[in-house]
């Protein structure tokens, strides 16, 4: 895990360079529901800057702090328990706080749980972090029933939020009004997180990562490091768990458990643990493809599984790691050397995912639904799933791309090793 | 007395069951540094060819291929997969055998479906053996205890008094020391990863027609397999041993204790008014914290002796 830890140039054309991207994407989200309107696609986006919230505060642990923890969504649903408690503590009438601020107050809740619990779970990093950080979400997934009157039971607790207390003036009775609060937060917890990540505690928990023996001589705690980035990091948790109270004006049992905190793992190492943009890549690409399989078919969790086991074996960078690999290329001015057997590459990739795609949807059509004997549709096309043809071309079409896909993935391991040289040569790498 | 008669012997039966899984969880750890995630898995994917074998030959023949299969198929995700990921380290280890939990979970649905199987106790061993204070005491149970007590046996034997054992009790702490001595490391993983597998397919195949077979049977049982190891300390087979049958006690007993906080204070004559605070705190029953009490155990046990009852170093 290499964090970029350039030192920034002063300069007007630097900062521009460096600070251009954000302000740009910034911009998008301020536009993107300007164009895509629908209801499904501003909730889509609502869940993406949520996610994207959650992904970052999980990656200053995992990424920034080497810690992999397989309960974050601890803090994510504490944030979040709390924050609609708050919202509903406004219905009665017993409290003013501004809808504006709730996520606020999931923050602190998230940031004081983190306190609470991260005294004792940092103080070893590694297999013991994460076996802990396993042991507490169990503990709390176990409490949800055992504590009715604060987490609902089984159906959870819910709350108006249109309240009559606002900073703004929105009513935030409408999907998109409450799109850009949660942008608005989103904006400003990743501007937070990534100053987090120039200070001295957030390169101090790169050392720790990196080398907790010689960290100390530094003249640092360890464990009061991890602890710090533990505590922060449950602080942005909250806030998401906050924001998804507010989105969805109910919060259960599930958003807390094992699941969700899987969930949050899957997509930070799917985007990139070792940049600071990579959970933002891949929160957005998970949250994505969580929505949108749904509704195409009943294997998404099975795609959503193959890429993160490929990530894990073949580009533990994750998405962001394969794209800044081609940066130096792009630079010399030499991706379209890599393009042709990219694409050829892509092409045989295609056919076995198809071949595999074919192959998993008539398993889940058989095993699945109410009538395996009726035909299916794929892609518009409609066939028997219990006849051989289709079983047939799926297993073909999956040997086939397997083999074609063979010698062109070490093409490209030489057009590599070509490129390298040449740059090496040229002095630029 | 009935219920304390009783009590044991479940949590015998349970813990025992408990143990046969745990015994190659905490083995593979010990040996490799790897914490298998997919160890329950591999538990539920023995309860699925076990049914689906006794199905079409029967409950015997299955007993003994099922587990064969799951090895195999251990050995091979060894091989395949985890021998790749080693070079990153172990958080990539750890986050590979998630990955394949997370598959398996969803080929079983592709497979077999949401819902859970009917698989039954053979025929052959669906009687009572005796009766205690009015219950009955299924004959089955009794199966699972000695199917379990010959394989700790067996595997303690193996591990103490043959060569193999030797030098996979060597490769423990070790490796590098092994593989100069000419013995092929790698291999002997990939061995220990299997027969790991393998036990818990056995786990899976007595287990899965005492509990239930269903998708989510790994995710009940695998959190509880890791509070066993590392209660019992990482890497240490007796530990592994007391520790489950601790855990399946605790467990067991817990469900028949009605009393709550409530009831501690009128001992004292102590009565709390009509809304204390934490309502819900006081009124908790013991019966109702048998699911909570074991991760309570282990995060206790994580910060006061990390080493577990019987480990030897932390991880």
């Amino acid at each position: 895990m290499i964090t970029e830890n350039r030192i920034p140039k002063s300069g007007k054309g630097q900062m521009m360079k460096r600070y251009g991207v954000w302000v740009a994407a910034s911009l998008l989200v301020v536009i993107l529901p300007q164009i895509f309107d629908s209801g499904f696609a501003v909730t889509m986006m609502s869940e993406m800057c949520i996610a994207i919230i959650f992904a970052l505060s999980y990656n200053m642990l995992l990424g920034q702090g080497g810690m992999l923890s397989f309960g974050h969504a601890v803090f994510y649903g504490f944030g979040g328990f709390i924050a609609i408690h708050a919202i509903k503590l406004v219905n009665d009438g017993a409290s003013v706080i501004p809808l504006e601020l709730i996520p606020l107050v999931g923050g602190v809740a998230g940031f004081l749980f983190a306190l609470l619990l991260g005294y004792i779970s940092t103080k070893k990093a590694g297999t013991t972090f994460a076996l802990i950080s396993l042991g507490l979400v169990e503990l709390v997934v176990a409490c949800v029933l055992l504590f009715p009157s604060f987490f609902g039971g089984e159906e959870g607790v819910s709350a108006d939020r249109m309240l009559d207390y606002s900073i703004t003036g929105f009513g935030f009775g409408s999907g998109i009004e409450v799109f850009y609060l949660i942008a608005f937060w989103m904006v400003i917890a990743t501007a937070l997180m990534y100053l987090q990540t120039q200070t001295p505690l957030g390169r101090m928990a790169n050392a720790v990562r990196d080398n907790p023996e010689r960290a100390p001589f530094v003249g640092y705690d360890i464990h009061l490091v991890r602890f710090f980035q533990f505590s922060l990091s449950g602080f942005f948790a909250g806030i998401a768990g906050g924001l998804l109270a507010i989105n969805y004006e109910i919060v259960n049992s599930e958003m807390i458990g094992a699941i969700a905190s899987g969930n949050v793992l899957l997509m930070t190492y799917i985007g990139g643990v070792g940049h600071f943009f990579g959970p933002i890549l891949g929160a957005v690409l998970f949250t994505f493809l969580h929505l949108t399989l749904v509704n195409i078919t009943q294997a998404g969790q099975i795609y959503l599984g193959v890429l993160f086991i490929a990530i894990i074996l073949w580009a533990p960078n994750g998405m962001a790691g394969i794209i800044m690999v081609h940066q130096p290329i792009w630079r010399a001015g030499k991706i379209k050397r890599l393009l042709p057997s990219y694409l050829a590459a892509l092409g045989a990739g295609l056919v076995t995912f198809f071949g595999a795609m074919i192959f998993v949807e008539i398993n889940y059509h058989l095993s699945l639904s109410i009538e395996p004997d009726k035909p299916m549709q794929l892609l518009g096309v409609e066939f028997q799933a219990n006849g051989w043809i289709p079983w047939l071309l799926a297993i073909a079409l999956m040997v086939a791309g397997y083999f074609m896909l063979r010698p062109l993935i070490r093409k490209i391991g030489r057009k590599w090793d070509e490129l390298t040289q040449e740059m090496q040569e040229g002095g630029i790498a | 007395m009935e219920f304390y008669v009783i009590s044991l012997l479940n949590s015998l039966v349970f813990g025992m069951l408990l143990f046969m899984l745990s015994s190659g969880l905490t083995l593979i750890f010990g040996m490799m540094g790897v914490l298998n995630f997919a160890h329950a898995s591999f538990y539920m994917v023995g309860a699925y060819f076990g049914y689906q074998i006794s199905a079409m030959i029967g409950f015997w023949p299955a007993l003994v291929i099922a587990p064969v299969l799951v090895g195999v198929l251990g050995a091979a995700i060894e091989r395949y997969g985890l021998r790749t990921v080693h070079k990153h380290g172990h958080v990539a280890e750890l986050l590979f055998t998630f990955g394949v939990a997370f598959m398996i979970e969803e080929l079983i649905l592709l497979i077999w479906g949401r819902v859970a199987m009917n698989y039954q106790v053979p025929a052959s061993l669906d009687f009572t053996i005796f009766t205690l204070f009015e219950s009955d005491f299924p004959v089955y149970r009794l199966f699972m205890l000695t199917i379990s007590v010959v394989m700790f046996v067996a595997l303690y034997l193996l591990l103490t008094k043959t060569r193999t054992g030797i030098i996979i009790q060597a490769a423990l702490t070790h490796a590098d020391g092994v593989g100069m001595l000419g013995h092929n490391v790698p291999r002997v993983f990939m061995l220990v990863f299997g027969g790991g597998s393998a036990l818990a397919g056995l786990a899976g195949v007595i287990g899965g027609n005492y509990l239930v077979t269903s998708p989510s049977m790994a995710i009940l049982l695998g959190p509880i397999v890791f509070v066993v190891i590392v209660v019992g300390g990482m890497g240490s087979l007796t530990g592994a041993l007391i520790a489950s049958l601790l855990i399946a006690a605790l467990q067991t007993f817990a469900v028949g204790y009605d009393y709550s906080l409530v009831d501690l204070l009128a001992v004292f004559n102590i009565e709390l008014g009509a809304e204390p605070w934490f309502p819900d705190l006081w009124r908790i029953k013991i019966e109702s914290t048998g699911p909570l009490l074991p991760y309570l155990l282990m995060v206790i046990m994580l910060i006061f002796r990390p080493k577990g009852i019987m480990g030897e170093r932390e991880s």
